[in-house]
């Protein structure tokens, strides 16, 4: 096992560490990446986080959770645990009311928004469960909104290639005219995954990609974000309550046991992982 | 920024029926007080340029606005029609010179006019083609009856019966055009002129038969009595005035009872016609003078009023609609919050997010404009076509 993922949380009970393994492809390409410095291993670090929405009956906190470039993480856990706000947390859309959060080496909770905006741009591709498709885009240009969107990123001709190259690989090549609601769900969800590739973020955040998708649309769709990830070496957090696609990812948070209902002044304390 | 315009440009492309619907709704509400404004100046410019240009009108007692609407611009309903007399009692006066005009008939649409020369004289009309009427049935028609009818000299125009029911009433009359008037951008364009005579043939006052001494008519005599010959319905009675029958065509009574719809007086001078004023200032006189500059500023003066009632009305109804506006896009607004809040986690820039917004209320602000603005130069291009068209008709 060349590359190990430490996934730590801390508690009222001792700190517990487990590992687990990329995948073999993913090993070789992150050989050939130039970081070899051992802290550009982890691309997600929390310390000592907590949140809360206001006055409302949930808080989360997180004594600490490392993960590593290149691996893919599912995150399961009930509904209301708090899987969607932790990857708001690291995309930097909500901010914690303490402790500490790198995303890519960065500390997000440092930056202004308006630097959080650029840096979730440039370093993030997010997949949601409803798509979030542009209704009044074509295809081409939802995948290509990022570009639109943000000074950051510049549209040039070879995104456009790059965007004609994901809709190609996915097989939506033919539909790039055509507009959301013209489309099937898997369809869908693929134009909106190369939305999310289409900035070849090292980061990619999905929050139950395949909730609404067939069995067949799925794997499809996993296969997709598995073959870039696998491609570019980026990580892959996934939100997911499907067990059954849980041996496909190299690690697995159980949410429930960073999440306890309770008040902003008294929140639980996250429980390890068994 | 091309970005934020090609996205709102892209939402308003994709929701064109709500935008267009919207658009139009701004448009009018832009274009409703200013084209008004602009048709009401047109108009008014238009009607007192005409009524400035006709210094007194007699007619017989009774509205003095029909009395010139019908006068200068031909249209609205026959006033009170006066006698051929009264033509002959300004003349006497030698205070200004009468001009009868008898505007009653029409012919496919167009308004005949029956006058006499001086008419074409004092209007400063004159020919574009062929000659000025010289004889009972021909007429000289204006430029846009030519162009519309696809009329011109030696043609023939007919007059239009007043009620098919009206089995003795008026025939329709077949005249010979003579001439075509240039063009003068004004009510003349629009009408068929003819000589005062022929117009009370129309009226059946004046007809033209077949000789009853002649034998081909013995069959319909019915008795001599010396000069007195009364004949049956067989007698032939010609609706068209030639060269062969005109000297059949005569009138039966006394020409100065004949019907005049108004007679157009032109002073000899100032004094003559404040002379002339005072003639008709009496209550018992059955016949009135009129200043049609003063009759059409009042009725200006009126439309003016209502102009500010009506731009009053759209004002309000225009601060409805901004305030609908308003709403409909907080609405949408809120239906796209979700596509908001989608930009702004894949990290769209605030700038880029509001800048789309506000820029699709500045494409359908501008477009709105736009539009009206176009409207408004159509309506002033336009105007007064749209004046005779949709108001005086």
């Amino acid at each position: 096992m060349s590359y190990i993922s430490y996934i730590t949380t801390a508690g009222p009970s001792s700190p517990v560490t487990r590992r687990y393994t990329l995948a073999p492809k993913a090993q070789e390409l992150r050989r050939r990446r130039s970081c070899t410095h051992a802290i550009c291993l982890i691309v997600i670090h929390v310390k000592d986080l907590f949140f809360s929405y206001g006055q409302a009956d949930f808080s989360l906190r997180i004594a600490e959770l490392n993960i590593n470039d290149g691996e893919s993480v599912a995150v399961t856990g009930s509904s209301g645990s708090g899987k969607t706000t932790l990857l708001n947390l690291i995309a930097g859309i909500a901010l914690p009311a303490s402790g500490r959060i790198e995303t890519n080496g960065v500390d997000v909770g440092s930056l202004s928004e308006s630097d959080r905006r650029k840096f979730r741009i440039s370093a993030i591709g997010l997949v949601f469960q409803e798509f979030e498709l542009l209704e009044y885009l074509t295809v081409l240009d939802n995948i290509l909104l990022p570009f639109r969107v943000s000074r950051a990123l510049p549209l040039t001709p070879d995104v456009r290639d790059r965007a004609l190259a994901l809709a190609d690989e996915v097989e939506i090549a033919d539909k790039l005219a055509r507009y959301p609601d013209q489309l099937s769900q898997g369809e869908r969800q693929r134009a909106a995954v190369c939305r999310a590739l289409i900035t070849r973020p090292p980061l990619l955040l999905a929050d139950e990609p395949t909730g609404n998708l067939d069995p067949a649309n799925t794997d499809r769709v996993l296969d997709i974000l598995f073959d870039y990830a696998n491609r570019e070496v980026a990580t892959l957090v996934t939100v997911t309550h499907d067990h059954d696609l849980i041996d496909r990812f190299s690690t697995v948070i159980d949410f429930k046991q960073f999440h306890a209902s309770g008040t902003a002044e008294q929140p639980a304390e996250a429980v390890p992982p068994t | 920024m091309n970005d934020v315009l090609y996205l709102a440009w892209r939402y308003i492309a994709y929701h064109r029926i709500k935008t267009g619907i919207l658009i139009a709704s701004i448009m009018l509400i832009i274009y409703l007080p200013v084209g008004l404004n602009v048709l009401v100046d047109q108009s008014a410019q238009q009607l007192t340029a005409r009524a400035g240009a006709t210094p007194l009108l007699v007619g017989a007692r009774g509205s003095p606005l029909e009395l010139a609407l019908n006068s200068l611009y031909f249209e609205s309903d026959t006033p009170a029609l006066t006698r051929y007399a009264e033509a002959e009692r300004i003349g006497a006066s030698e205070l200004a010179t009468p001009i009868p005009l008898y505007v009653r008939f029409r012919s496919r649409g167009q308004p005949i006019v029956g006058t006499t020369l001086d008419y074409f004289e004092f209007r400063g009309l004159s020919l574009a083609e062929g000659r000025m009427m010289a004889t009972l049935g021909e007429a000289v028609i204006g430029a846009t009856v030519a162009q519309r009818l696809s009329l011109g000299a030696g043609d023939a125009v007919v007059s239009s019966p007043e009620t098919v029911f009206d089995l003795a009433g008026v025939y329709p009359l077949k005249m010979k055009i003579t001439g075509v008037l240039a063009p003068n951008f004004s009510p003349d364009d629009e009408a068929i002129f003819v000589d005062v005579k022929t117009a009370w043939i129309m009226e059946g006052l004046g007809h033209g038969h077949q000789e009853l001494a002649s034998p081909e008519a013995s069959s319909a005599v019915l008795s001599r009595e010396g000069n007195r010959i009364v004949a049956n319905a067989s007698v032939v009675q010609y609706n068209e005035i030639t060269e062969e029958n005109i000297d059949s065509f005569h009138f039966h009574g006394d020409n100065a009872e004949f019907p005049l719809s108004a007679v157009m007086a032109v002073p000899v001078d100032q004094k003559s016609g404040v002379l002339l004023m005072g003639r008709y200032q009496g209550e018992s006189d059955a016949s009135q003078i009129i200043e049609p500059l003063s009759v059409i500023e009042e009725l200006l003066g009126t439309v003016v009023s209502i102009q500010q009632f009506v731009v009053a009305a759209v004002v309000i109804v225009g601060l409805a609609t901004v305030a609908t506006a308003a709403l409909v896009f907080m609405l949408s607004l809120r239906l796209r919050r979700r596509e908001i809040d989608t930009m702004f986690k894949i990290g769209a820039s605030r700038i880029h997010v509001s800048g789309t917004l506000v820029s699709e209320v500045i494409v359908v602000l501008v477009l709105a404009v736009l539009l009206a603005a176009v409207l408004t130069v159509l309506t002033s291009q336009y105007g007064t076509d749209l004046i005779e068209n949709l108001i005086l008709s």
